[in-house]
């Protein structure tokens, strides 16, 4: 299962826990599977934020593949100037 | 990528394509497109920070001879209203909404009213005058202290604070003027603190400054009567400025054209739509085309500036110079909406180092002032501000170069990025170590003199990019791309291009298509456009390079794996009896082989190189009038691969004179009613050539494994060292620590006078 680390604001939405083991291909599985634990919490990552696979950050990540072994961060968007 | 590839044009300096159009005038930007039957649209300003609107009478202003349309807020779409019904919530195209045209209330001075379209700019003027509106006066906020106080006015009655559901101290949060709160890091810095030998904690501000492109906000409308919209506008992009348009009037993106100009200047404050709206309204009212231009007091006093921050940080290390800890609480002004660069402040702040323990918090704060807008590395500057002149003190106190104590601490591959996760190969190291190798570093200095260090950092975007690549039959190339050239690309695309096919720069075009003719494609911004846009381009080029081996081995009647691509000719694997295929050739006789041949590719770029940037600073600062002199300025940074190695530079000096100027003079002044009080370039000074010496540039170049050349984003990273790199070059000459900026000479002499922290 992947390890994914939410973004410390989101933690009360998720028992309070950064760090969670999640099974899922995809970063759309990942979400499923976190808002099934945490009902909204996946609808509301989804429309917020990117995500950072083993170290690479994704903007529009929906269907990027996830390794069972994978580090996944949830991130903040971000564009530039 | 390979880092042995040998390139025949990437990382050589041709002319770019759009130079001579721009050196003598006959570049067309936004405010040099005129119709025939062609009217001059003008916006009436509100005069109060904030107040109730009580009635806008536009009788007058209709009546008089050569006005032909007058709009408000009621001639929109009310968004907001929308939304309000179905989630009680808001989001960015509500507040766009409402900033485009007030609704209700005005919330800050220079918010737009009225707006009015007339047969000369003069009588437009005139109309304004003409239109009456009455206000009740209402208390405003202006600054962050006022703003988050407990009795503060609020300028959203309805706007609770998110990001708060669970924290601890926020449980039942009443409506309040801070519109989002983030929080990000690793560890617990408590803990840090406890192990670390030094502790420093300082606090700092910075007042709200302009992006300062020359070009004001410009466009014009024309509209049909079955509903077609075709603008020409000034941005950083024409798919944001039809996707912005179509939104506020509610209307098909397929009915919106956007044809775009060329871009005099944005830094981030073109990547949003003020005018746009208004003169499609004022157009579709009056029957006839709408040109809009800002006048650069509007620009200054209704356009999104970046605004003022409050920075809190802390930071511990051992006595052998090993950060243990740091934290940081910062509030960024957002304007009357909101929507401030705070989360990239907290997410820049910590990034070069690695940390065992840091965290920043960030508050996103509503005031009376205009809805800020991005400014290059937007909230990166003023982050890089606090932590890179507290680790100028650190090493002071721990008696250790400033380099080293950075190198020490240096992120690099694997490192626990302070934002989340850990770095891939990233440049730091590198950067540090040629800025230290560099003889600037130990050159002499002379009396009154000073030397500072810093290093920025920052993320690149990858985003959406659409590119096309057609053969001509005379063996030219055509590429369409959908990015407005700010920074030099077309010149970067066409030497991709050339590079792709092996054929001569010359031979290849690169054409900014309107958004009928290219595929969506994201703004210029995020520095991605030599990155991702590049990429597209390279994917377009590959697509024509397999569709011109296909015709060869049509034409050797060959299977067409046994056609290879090489130095800009097709050539047959293993035999030597068949000449090779040129381009030129190919494309002469497409027609005969099965028709034109063109590419296309369209992409979410992955792999975004992060880059980081290391700059010298040498000042003098005059004792006796407080004047601080830039003498001396290197600027390094890695660019992952210099495409064209002229305009990574022209990037890097710009982005250090930006901040040089931020460091020290740039500030909106505003009085105590709300008002800008130096609202153009004689009183809100940017700095000009005298002001600055020539700057010195060094490209590192540690390749982005993920880009097929390289690339690293180039343009933002440059301006998020030079801040702290001049406050201390400043202390160094002074040694007074300045936390406020601008370091103008009036506060300068303040400190000297004081010689204590200012």
């Amino acid at each position: 299962m992947a390890r994914v680390i939410l973004p410390q604001a989101l933690a009360p939405r998720a028992g309070g826990l950064l760090e969670h083991e999640v099974e899922g291909r995809n970063v759309r599985a990942l979400l499923a599977a976190l808002d099934a634990r945490f009902p909204g919490l996946g609808a509301e990552l989804e429309g917020r934020v990117a995500v950072a696979i083993d170290g690479e950050i994704y903007n529009d990540p929906l269907l990027e593949a996830v390794e069972p072994d994978s580090e996944v961060h949830f991130l903040p968007r971000v564009g530039g100037g | 990528m390979s880092e042995e590839k040998k390139f025949r044009w990437v990382g050589t300096r041709p002319i770019r394509p759009d130079g001579i159009d721009k050196v003598t005038g006959r570049a067309n930007y936004g405010a040099d497109f005129a119709l025939p039957d062609m009217l001059w649209g003008k916006v009436l300003r509100s005069p109060h920070a904030h107040a109730r609107i009580q009635s806008i009478d536009l009788k007058r202003a209709k009546a008089l001879a050569g006005v032909h349309a007058v709009m408000t807020a009621e001639d929109l779409p009310d968004l907001f209203a929308e939304a309000a019904k179905s989630n009680g919530g808001h989001d960015s195209s509500n507040d766009l909404a409402h900033n485009v045209m007030a609704r209700g209330r005005v919330l800050y001075h220079g918010h737009a009213i009225a707006a009015v379209a007339a047969t000369s700019s003069a009588i437009a003027s005139q109309a304004l005058e003409l239109i009456d509106v009455e206000y009740e006066p209402l208390p405003h906020v202006l600054d962050i202290a006022s703003a988050i106080a407990s009795d503060a006015t609020l300028i959203h009655e309805d706007r609770v604070t998110q990001g708060v559901e669970g924290i601890e101290g926020f449980e039942g949060a009443e409506p309040s003027n801070i519109a989002n709160r983030v929080q990000l890091g690793h560890g617990d810095p408590a803990e840090g603190f406890d192990l670390a030998d030094e502790v420093i904690e300082r606090e700092f501000t910075t007042r709200p400054i302009h992006q300062g492109y020359i070009e004001p906000h410009a466009c014009l409308a024309q509209t049909t009567p079955d509903g077609r919209v075709t603008l020409w506008s000034s941005s950083q992009g024409h798919f944001m400025v039809r996707d912005y348009t179509a939104k506020l009037l509610d209307i098909d993106l397929s009915l919106v054209k956007v044809i775009p100009a060329e871009i005099g200047g944005g830094f981030g404050g073109k990547t949003t739509v003020y005018l746009e709206p208004l003169a499609v309204v004022l157009s579709r009212k009056s029957g006839r085309s709408v040109k809009m231009v800002m006048s650069r007091e509007e620009v200054f006093r209704a356009s999104g500036p970046t605004l003022g921050t409050r920075i809190k940080l802390k930071l511990g290390a051992t006595r052998e110079g090993v950060f243990t800890g740091g934290e940081a609480t910062l509030h960024y002004e957002g304007g009357a909406f909101g929507g401030s660069s705070v989360m990239a402040g907290c997410m820049t702040i910590f990034a070069p180092y690695a940390f065992p323990h840091v965290r920043s918090t960030g508050y996103d704060v509503m005031v009376n002032k205009p809805k800020g807008a991005a400014y290059r590395a937007p909230g990166a500057p003023m982050a890089a501000f606090a932590l890179e002149t507290v680790i100028d003190e650190m090493a002071e106190r721990l008696e250790i170069d400033p380099v080293d104590l950075r190198l020490r601490n240096a992120a690099k591959e694997g490192t626990l990025a302070s934002f989340g996760p850990r770095y891939r190969r990233v440049g730091c190291v590198e950067t540090l170590e040629a800025l230290r190798d560099h003889p600037h570093y130990s050159a002499p200095l002379g009396p009154h003199q000073g030397r500072g260090i810093a290093v920025g950092f920052w993320f690149n975007a990858g985003l959406q990019s659409s590119a096309g690549v057609n053969l001509n039959p005379d063996g030219t190339v055509t590429v369409l791309s959908g990015n407005p050239d700010i920074g030099g690309s077309r010149a970067s695309l066409a030497l991709m291009t050339a590079e792709e096919f092996g054929i001569e720069y010359e031979r290849v075009e690169v054409v900014i298509a309107d958004t009928q003719s290219i595929g969506f494609t994201d703004v210029t911004g995020g520095s991605r456009v030599t990155f991702a846009t590049g990429m597209a381009v390279i994917e377009a080029a590959a697509d024509v390079r397999r569709q011109l081996c296909e015709r060869a081995a049509a034409v050797w009647e060959v299977d067409a794996e046994r056609v290879v691509w090489e130095d800009g000719e097709a050539r047959l694997k293993g035999e030597s009896d068949r000449a090779p295929l040129t381009l030129a050739e190919l494309a002469q006789n497409a027609g005969r082989t099965g028709g034109p041949i063109s590419g296309r590719a369209a992409l979410t770029a992955r792999g975004v190189g992060m880059a980081f940037g290391a700059h010298i600073c040498d000042v003098e600062v005059d004792p006796e009038t407080g004047r601080v002199e830039v003498i001396r300025y290197t600027a390094v940074q890695d660019a992952g691969r210099a495409i064209h190695p002229s305009y990574v530079e022209g990037q890097m000096q710009g982005g250090a004179v930006q901040g040089i100027g931020w460091a020290l003079n740039e500030e909106y002044v505003f009085d105590s009613d709300g008002k800008l009080e130096n609202p153009g370039f004689l009183d809100y000074r940017i700095p000009v050539a005298s002001d600055v010496p020539m700057i010195d540039t060094v490209i590192v170049e540690v390749p982005n494994p993920k880009h097929p050349y390289g690339v690293r984003g180039v343009g933002e990273v440059p301006i998020v060292a030079p801040i702290p790199a001049v406050v201390n070059a400043v202390y160094a000459a002074t040694g007074v620590r300045f936390r406020d900026l601008p370091l103008s000479p009036p506060k300068v002499l303040v400190g000297l006078d004081g010689k204590s922290a200012a």
